[in-house]
């Protein structure tokens, strides 16, 4: 249910760069979601459905851009997707790395006539 | 038909949940500003974190201790460690799964920040949600009991990644289970080197010298 108070935070941010780029509407807003971070497509659709009429992102359609989690390996440098019970880097053997991708949660961009 | 303008492009490119970290930031600075060390403990329910926070409070006669219990409905931790004479908050979060930095700020008033040295924070029994949400802590502490499974890292990678130290649980009951401690040592420091991992049993005391020893690290 945080998704409440993250579908108002995205409504400040696209009200914020709509009104400073002279726009009178949205209609697309691109969201950037890492696949560590707990937030749910559906429930910020619900929200936002809820929230955004009377707003000038009032029938956006909410693009969702999903970013898988990659290791770095310490060993090697390599780079991969764990996947699963996956952890093993492709390369050395290694066991896991370092998180470089994943965690990403941010207003991208929006489009507004 | 109204005219029918091109949809242009504005790029953004602002993180989401700016406010939670923004208060998040003032509370740090203000447990700072008092000196007060403060431990968020993430774990699922039942893991053992009231029962470990309990039998701390009991070893640490000497340290001056306030706790913060997160929960979404009830005041049962509370008075569990009200009755140790230790200052207590209780937050109830109406049904929200974690607790965020607005919750503390609103409940700081409550303990007497000045006269403490550490708070721990029992965060809402959850292995995912409370990860996304800073509260201004000093560090993050990650509990697994035994019988959860060692195989958690795989399956809830984010908080294993974001704690300073693990802590397992309920190791009496080791005989019993197929709990492979080595290899859930290892993984987790697949992920995560720099975090400590402890096993103890806050019921019978083993361990315990291990977790009260990074805590006195901590405050050093």
């Amino acid at each position: 249910m945080h998704e409440l108070s993250i579908t108002e935070d995205i409504l400040r941010i696209v009200s914020t760069h709509a009104q400073k780029a002279g726009a009178q509407h949205v209609t697309c807003i691109n969201l950037v979601i890492g696949e560590l971070t707990s937030f749910i497509d559906d429930s910020i659709q619900f929200y936002f459905e809820m929230l955004a009429p009377g707003t000038p992102a009032e029938g956006a359609i909410l693009h969702f851009r999903r970013i898988k989690t990659r290791f770095r390996c310490r060993q090697c440098g390599q780079e991969f997707e764990p996947e699963g019970r996956n952890w093993v880097c492709p390369e050395c053997g290694a066991l896991g790395g370092d998180v470089i991708a994943g965690k990403e949660f941010y207003v991208e961009s929006i489009e507004v006539t | 038909m109204s005219e029918q303008a091109t949809p242009s492009r504005v790029p953004v490119v602002e993180k989401l949940l700016t406010a939670n970290e923004q208060v998040a930031a003032d509370n740090r600075d203000y447990f700072a500003a008092r000196h007060v060390m403060v431990i968020n403990i993430m774990a699922s329910p039942g893991a053992g974190k009231t029962t470990l926070l309990l039998a701390t409070i009991d070893a640490l006669p000497d340290r001056r201790i306030g706790v913060i219990e997160g929960d979404v409905a009830s005041q049962v931790d509370a008075e569990k460690i009200a009755e140790t004479g230790t200052p207590v908050v209780q937050i109830n979060t109406g049904g929200a799964c974690h607790l965020d930095a607005p919750m503390i700020r609103r409940a700081l008033p409550a303990l007497p920040l000045d006269d403490l040295e550490m708070v721990f924070v029992e965060n809402v029994g959850n292995l995912i949600c409370p990860v996304s949400f800073d509260l201004g802590q000093s560090y993050n502490v990650g509990l697994l009991s035994l019988p959860e499974g060692d195989d958690k890292p795989y399956k809830y990678p984010a908080i294993f990644e974001a704690v300073d130290l693990v802590v397992v649980t309920k190791s009496d009951l080791l005989p019993y289970l197929d709990f492979d401690l080595e290899a859930f040592t290892e993984l987790v420091h697949g992920l995560n080197p720099d975090a400590p991992v402890l096993c103890l049993s806050a019921k019978t005391g083993e361990g315990m010298h291990d977790w009260l020893h990074w805590l006195e690290e901590c405050l050093a």
